[in-house]
């Protein structure tokens, strides 16, 4: 494989992770608790790294439950764009072109969320991923979990439902 | 609500704080992240506390609409059910969410307060059961409802049972 078609794959890859960058640099709030995605192909995890700020109780220290929950939120809200990003990006030039001015479709609206705290968040970072269970033509269904030392026992949990923006057939805004 | 709970309803000039409004105070004293994105104490009483928080451009969800981000609610009723909790004349030691569910009714206005109102409905020896409003101007058309479970430790007085139903035969 030539050298130009090696570097044509890498800024293919640089670009995605560009665009996953720019998504989350768009949301006050994610920058505001310092949240980061990190993407395997339309995978994303999210990590929050620890901060003083973040606490509730402080004789723990435990992350404050609304952090938690706003992480799994973000986490969720995050993938299900990202998701309708990369659907552009796919599709066409038009839709690559545009992804790249920054030009995301309407971030999706949060209709119910449920959140089952497990055990305290402690003084470390915070990952979650989220399952799209399914994604409809407008509401998506959608489950987070949220861990630290241990995938397998998370600290948090969520189940929720958002009101996805209206696209046309090719996913354009 | 706009009285503290304890007084017959002769409110003095300035009426020392109750002793839900204080350990509703304590509560939000000690939560550092409820202090970092500005929420304040609004009024307590037994079993309820309101709490508000004013817009803040660092806390928007959404660039377009410019709305206060889902989970800036979701802090804001996390803490309002905590702090309702203890304001119990049961006096946990401490409280914890285990779930909460949150509903949005309709969507928040930018660039405006935003405040909530939390109930215990019932208490257990282990549990309280709250419900909550997040609001602008009128809790009854709210932004958000929410339904929460949280488990309390050290209750210094056992939760009154609820009143039994009357028996027709007596």
């Amino acid at each position: 494989m030539n050298q130009n078609r090696l570097e044509a794959i890498r800024e293919r890859e640089a670009a995605r992770d560009a665009a996953l960058t720019r998504l989350a640099e768009s949301v006050p709030y994610i920058g505001f608790l310092g949240a980061q995605f990190e993407r395997m192909g339309d995978e994303l995890t999210a990590r929050l790294p620890f901060d003083q700020r973040l606490i509730g109780n402080p004789l723990l220290p435990a992350i404050h439950g609304g952090v938690t929950g706003s992480f799994l939120e973000i986490t969720a809200i995050t993938q299900l764009a990202w998701d309708q990003a990369w659907a552009l990006i796919e599709a066409n030039e038009a839709g690559a072109e545009a992804i790249a001015r920054g030009e995301f479709p309407a971030m999706p609206k949060t209709i119910d969320i449920s959140v089952d705290y497990l055990r305290s968040g402690r003084a470390r970072d915070l990952f979650a991923r989220a399952i799209v269970a399914k994604r409809g033509r407008r509401v998506a269904n959608v489950r987070v979990e949220a861990w630290q030392d241990e995938r397998d026992r998370p600290i948090a949990t969520a189940h929720a439902h958002f009101l996805l923006a209206e696209t046309t057939a090719t996913g354009a805004p | 609500m706009s009285q503290d709970g304890d007084s017959d309803g002769a409110a003095g000039a300035n009426p020392p704080p109750t002793e839900a409004r204080s350990r509703a105070g304590a509560l939000l004293e000690g939560l550092p992240f409820a202090r970092e994105i500005g929420i304040e104490l609004i009024a307590a009483k037994d079993g309820e506390a309101e709490l508000r928080i004013p817009y803040d451009a660092r806390l928007v969800g959404d660039p377009a609409s410019g709305v206060l981000h889902g989970g800036v609610v979701t802090s804001l009723l996390d803490t309002c059910g905590g702090a309702a909790v203890m304001t119990s004349p049961t006096r946990p030691l401490s409280v914890a969410t285990l779930d909460l569910r949150i509903d949005y009714m309709r969507p928040a206005t930018p660039r405006a307060p935003l405040f909530a109102r939390a109930r215990c409905f019932r208490e257990t020896s282990l549990i309280t059961f709250v419900t909550a409003v997040a609001y602008h101007d009128d809790p009854d058309s709210p932004v958000a409802t929410a339904i929460g479970a949280f488990l309390v430790e050290g209750r210094k007085r056992a939760p009154r049972e609820p009143a039994p139903e009357k028996d027709a035969s007596s």
